[in-house]
């Protein structure tokens, strides 16, 4: 009988010490993991199809819409300036609705609130563009997500989603990403996970999508049911995936396989 | 529709330089073999051609084929000879085209 429970102690330390976070100085970015071809089409910029999305939201960014007549240029000016550092910090609290919002429902935020005008649909080309020319301001800068009382409880239930086995392939987030990186799944090499080169270029989608999306995806992978655009599950996870990137490199627009 | 097009020139080269062109350009190349959630085919909706003018001389064509994927990105070489202009054009298959030009300094 102690034998026995002696053996389940010993199943469940060793199960423990498999779900351990990666160490911080053995993170990698996703780059690491892509093919040296797609490496280089991330990083020239008259290569990056990304870039096309970028110029996008620039002219979207002066654009005066909504019954203010404003544009985001009005209030905020150069995003070179005024948004440099702002998309390292996402998702962040929003003291308002109590929770923490990822980019692009502080986009949409502002669009509502001070430009009166309707939020834009979840994926379409405006608000990826615009969540990526705000996003390319901070590239090359550290992910800048602190835990604090207010986050940890959202930091908290994100890791609760990552480390959850789902679907019918019952599959957490946490098995492929924190246990088995760098093997290879279909083919494919497993990154450690780290979104921070969102909103992306996907060869596969041949075109841009949100962190959202890909998260959408995985889950589909699994054969589980995704939660839906916006939902908190999905900002959860958004926000403990960038929290566990901590001083890693915004790398926006990335271009990932 | 064609959207934004993005190529890189250099500006200045050296006479007889090899030079690099590379042209990046917001399509969404759609095949005209995928079908729709409604159950009907989604059209067909490409460029179809690619021209490359130095001073007005042709220095390089691509036809482009349902296989080329989204947002096609062409690289390709040419001899710097004189300082002018490169033009970058693009057809869809509706015979609408886009143009791009780009001065090159040859010394």
């Amino acid at each position: 009988m102690i034998r026995t429970a002696a053996l389940i102690v010993c199943i469940l330390v060793s199960a423990g010490a498999i779900a351990a976070d990666i160490p911080l100085d053995q993170r990698q970015p996703d780059t690491a993991f892509v093919s040296a071809d797609t490496r280089a089409l991330q990083s020239d910029d008259t290569a990056n199809p990304g870039m096309l999305t970028v110029l996008d939201g620039e002219a979207l960014w002066k654009e005066k819409t909504g019954t203010s007549n404003k544009s985001c240029f009005d209030c905020h000016a150069d995003a070179a300036t005024s948004m440099k550092g702002v998309a390292a910090r996402y998702p962040a609290f929003d003291p308002a609705q109590n929770k923490p919002i990822d980019l692009e429902q502080r986009i949409n935020l502002s669009r509502v609130n001070d430009q009166k005008a309707p939020a834009l649909k979840f994926e379409s080309k405006e608000l990826l563009a615009l969540a990526m020319y705000v996003g390319m301001q901070s590239r090359g800068m550290p992910v800048a997500i602190e835990e604090n009382t207010q986050n940890k409880p959202f930091i908290e239930a994100g890791r609760a989603l990552f480390e959850q086995r789902e679907g019918q392939l019952a599959l957490s987030c946490a098995q492929c990403h924190d246990d088995n990186w760098g093997k290879k799944l279909a083919g494919s090499p497993i990154p450690q996970a780290h979104p921070t080169g969102y909103p992306i270029y996907r060869l596969e989608w041949q075109e841009i999508g949100s962190l959202q999306r890909r998260l959408r995806g995985c889950m589909s992978a699994v054969r589980a049911e995704p939660y839906d655009f916006g939902s908190q599950e999905l900002v959860d996870l958004e926000l403990f995936l960038m929290w566990r990137s901590r001083g890693m490199l915004v790398e926006t627009p990335a271009v990932r396989p | 529709m064609i959207g934004r097009a993005l190529v890189n020139v250099p500006a200045k080269a050296k006479r007889g330089d090899i030079i690099e062109i590379k042209a990046l350009i917001s399509h969404i190349m759609e095949t005209g073999y995928r079908i729709g959630i409604t159950g009907q085919p989604i059209p067909r909706d490409i460029i179809n051609d690619f021209v490359c003018t130095y001073n007005g001389e042709e220095v390089f064509r691509a036809k482009f084929y349902p296989a080329i994927a989204a947002n096609p990105f062409m690289s390709f070489y040419t001899v710097a000879t004189e300082s002018g202009t490169v033009a970058l054009s693009w057809t869809d298959q509706h015979g609408e085209t886009q143009v791009q030009t780009a001065a090159i300094t040859v010394e």
